[in-house]
């Protein structure tokens, strides 16, 4: 499923918000989020999974032509982490209250 | 402080206009439907921020840390992310406050 998918089913299920409202506000969303973790602050949704960032430490890289040692400095990478109830309904795990 | 569901609703109210309930509903509606997708078995891929992906493990032996008694890690379906390339390096490029 891609954006345009998920922004069209979004649309048909809040039937009285116009198309284009759904589609700025889906983009708002992704941004608020890639916002978030471009500044280091984590997101928390229940039933769905956190997102954090991991640390990668500076390491010694190769240049992989000439073989020549090139130093890479340290950087962040975004995690997920997925919630309770998204892993037991992906793994096929029905329970009650969802 | 980490970001909510309640700061993604308040941002809707803010710069996209909609109703304080109507704001709520749209963020609840965007992670249940994720969630659906995914748990249809349907991968799910937005441009710009990522990929979440299914992967099916097979059983592998596992151990109980607390007795050392070996139990099998049961076979499963679980969800990957993996981060896009304009996401990537906007991460990439924080400086770390080292609390993370």
């Amino acid at each position: 499923m891609t954006k345009s998918e998920l922004i069209e089913l979004i649309a048909s299920k809040q039937q009285h918000l116009a198309y284009k409202d759904v589609e700025l506000a889906v983009k708002t969303l992704l941004e608020h989020m890639s916002e978030s973790l471009a500044t280091g602050q984590r997101i928390e949704i229940r039933g769905f999974g956190s997102f954090s960032l991991h640390h990668r430490p500076p390491r010694i890289g190769r240049n992989p032509k000439t073989g020549e040692p090139v130093a890479l400095p340290g950087k962040y990478v975004p995690h997920f982490k997925p919630g309770k109830q998204l892993r037991q309904r992906v793994n096929g795990e029905h329970q009650a209250g969802r | 402080m980490a970001l909510t569901k309640a700061d993604m609703a308040e941002r809707l109210f803010e710069e996209v206009g909609l109703n304080k309930r109507e704001a709520k509903e749209l963020v609840e509606c965007f992670f249940e439907e994720i969630r659906t997708a995914l748990e249809e078995g349907t991968s799910v891929k937005l441009s710009g921020f990522g990929n979440f992906d299914l992967r099916d493990k097979s059983e592998r032996p596992g151990r109980n840390p607390k007795t050392g008694e070996e139990i099998p890690i049961s076979a499963r379906r679980v969800v990957t992310f993996r981060p896009g390339q304009k996401l990537k390096s906007r991460v990439e490029a924080y400086a770390g406050s080292s609390e993370q």
